[in-house]
């Protein structure tokens, strides 16, 4: 009798669907997003560094300005400031519009999950993101910059552990962003909050040569980037100064679980009026 | 009377007492969207300024019935909806929807429903058909399933030629029947609608009643906001009539109308000014008020059309001719009117 016959007796006797399988297909969906996305994501997360490392890891170099081992210093700083932007970006900057304008996430948050399973999906897509990134450019890095002294992967496993803490803390941080400032506001949050992070993150220096400005020794402490870009150095250049690598990842933890907790309250909140 | 498929006891919503600044990273405005009001809806504000836009809501809706909520813009039915969806969380008071807790079972009240939402907001980033795949698979449906339903879905609402488009490319109306398919993609028991026709062509419209029609039929519970009486009364088994958060009232579209006041409203186009007719309708027996607007006479006559010899008596005797006669049945606007001293659009 009616062209939109679909049984509804059966709806009622249906099971519950599970939690890790609506998780994984909210995943899938960002993943085919990004996938699709792929080459802007990368230019937009990678290009500023790159350019940043033809500037001071080849050109400056080459004039003689720089010494050649800053090189040891800088690689892991970059792959610090591609992977948390990369991260950050990836989840704030569409947050920004679904929740300011678009409403597109609506269709994600009416999914029969609690909302911060929702919230820690968007964490976790950041997080693959964050490797993705720094995967782009840790083999590019080193072809533009040749050989680096002192670079090792024997310490693997302590890299992808940094990856994970470090795009984890800055998804979260995302996440944070992502549903606190309205669309308005990106510009500044670029300026006023991802720029200094970058410029005071022990990314382009090592935190020991801040010992030259003690005050921005300690400064500097409460910028997550830090941990990322000095445990980079302990796990991938331990040749060059660096922070112990024990309080580098405790400091990444930390962080990470303290913008979690945030970050998935900020989410809940903007979700649910 | 069968089970329930929804029922609100007490239901309260405050939001906070607007700023002057617009406030960061807060809910929006509800029944803000869509309509180019003000950002502040006229709402109830009570003594610490805060907005009140639910007070108190009482209601019950049986599974299978097509109930309509009217009132005007900011009335609350947009947070009644809300927090039915569990997209918002009230402030006092319960809702179960089939059953279900809407802030403790939030989950499973999802599980239950599908919603239109009031302004398309189709997943841009995926096409037409990958919106109802990915939405069909966060409700645990696989993929095979899904393309099925999904096809036969767009069929239907007459967008298959639109399947693998991007969602810009779709006009309002497909993009209305998209959030129509992906609502009902996960087969929902009962169906929210929000201002479904709001911005949508007549023709778009008259599309859309049919399918909520069909619907209907088969046995689901849907819930509608309007404020378009014609579509109340055409679509809607019961109404509840709100306004400033409160039940005005809930019965059928026909037993409001009967209690519309005046009843039945006969119009008489005369061949002059209406004045002094409309003085001497007012002493026909059976007519209740009478008033002219330029040639026209409007009287409310609580007996259907029996006064309509000796109103064209009463025009007759201060020399006016009637050209033209048309009657109205009572109607819900008249009714709101009525209730709330307020106009509905």
């Amino acid at each position: 009798m009616s062209r939109i016959n679909v049984a509804i007796a059966d709806v009622a006797d249906r099971p519950r669907v599970s939690r890790s399988r609506v998780f994984l297909a909210l995943l899938h969906r960002d993943m085919r997003v990004a996938r699709k996305e792929l080459p802007f994501f990368l230019i937009r997360t990678t290009l500023q560094p790159l350019l940043f490392i033809i500037v001071f890891g080849y050109l400056l170099p080459k004039m003689g300005f720089m010494k050649s081992n800053y090189t040891a210093t800088l690689l892991p700083g970059i792959l610090a400031v591609s992977l948390t932007f990369a991260s950050i970006q990836a989840v704030a900057l569409p947050m920004v519009q679904d929740f300011g304008w678009t409403r597109e996430i609506e269709d994600r948050l009416l999914a029969p999950v609690p909302t911060h399973l929702i919230a820690a999906e968007k964490i976790v897509a950041g997080v693959l993101q964050g490797f993705v990134s720094a995967g782009f450019v840790l083999p590019v890095a080193r072809l533009i910059m040749g050989p680096i002294p002192g670079l090792t992967l024997t310490q693997f496993p302590t890299v992808i552990l940094i990856v994970i803490l470090g795009s984890s803390a800055f998804s979260a941080l995302g996440l944070l962003l992502g549903s606190a400032i309205s669309p308005q506001q990106i510009g500044l949050m670029f300026s006023v909050i991802i720029a200094p992070m970058l410029f005071f993150g022990c990314a382009y220096y090592p935190w020991a040569g801040l010992s030259a400005v003690p005050f921005m020794k300690y400064a500097v402490l409460i910028n997550p980037l830090v941990y990322v870009a000095e445990g980079m150095r302990g796990a991938l250049t331990p040749g060059v100064p660096h922070m112990p690598l024990p309080i580098s990842i405790a400091a990444l933890v930390v962080i990470s679980v303290i913008f979690w907790l945030i970050g998935l309250r900020s989410f809940e909140r903007r979700a649910i009026g | 009377m069968l089970r329930p498929a929804i029922q609100t006891r007490e239901l309260r919503k405050v939001y906070p007492a607007p700023s002057g600044v617009k406030k960061r990273g807060g809910p929006p405005a509800p029944d803000a969207g869509g309509h180019g009001g003000g950002l502040t809806p006229p709402n109830a504000m009570n003594v610490d300024g805060e907005i009140v836009a639910l007070h108190g809501l009482d209601l019950e809706i049986p599974e299978g019935e097509f109930f309509g909520l009217l009132g005007p813009n900011g009335a609350g039915k947009s947070t009644t909806i809300g927090i039915l969806t569990t997209r918002i969380r009230p402030s006092g008071g319960r809702a179960t929807v089939a059953g279900e807790n809407v802030v403790d079972q939030a989950a499973a009240v999802r599980q239950r429903i599908g919603v239109v939402p009031q302004r398309p907001n189709p997943d841009r980033s995926l096409n037409a058909i990958e919106n109802l795949i990915f939405h069909a698979a966060y409700f645990g449906i696989p993929a095979a399933d899904a393309t099925v339903r999904a096809d036969r879905l767009l069929e239907t609402l007459a967008i298959s030629d639109k399947s693998q488009a991007k969602v810009d490319e779709l006009s309002g109306g497909q993009q209305q029947r998209l959030m129509i398919a992906r609502a009902l993609i996960h087969e929902p028991s009962v169906i929210f609608l929000d201002e479904p026709t709001v911005g949508l062509d007549p023709q778009a419209r008259l599309g859309l009643w049919e399918i909520l029609r069909e619907l209907h039929a088969a046995g689901r519970t849907i819930v509608m906001t309007t404020h378009y009486m014609e579509e109340a009364d055409q679509l809607c088994d019961r109404l509840g009539i709100v306004d400033r958060g409160k039940l005005l009232a809930l019965d059928t579209p026909a037993v409001l109308k009967d209690r519309a006041p005046g009843g039945t409203l006969i119009l008489l186009t005369l061949d002059g000014d209406a004045s002094s007719a409309a003085a001497a309708a007012q002493r026909v027996a059976g007519i209740d008020r009478a008033e002219a607007e330029g040639s026209t006479l409007r009287a409310y006559s609580a007996r259907g059309g029996e006064a309509i010899p000796a109103l064209i008596r009463a025009a007759e005797a201060v020399q006016r001719s009637v050209k033209d006669i048309s009657l109205r049945e009572p109607s819900l606007e008249t009714l709101f009117i009525s209730l709330t001293g307020r106009t509905l659009a």
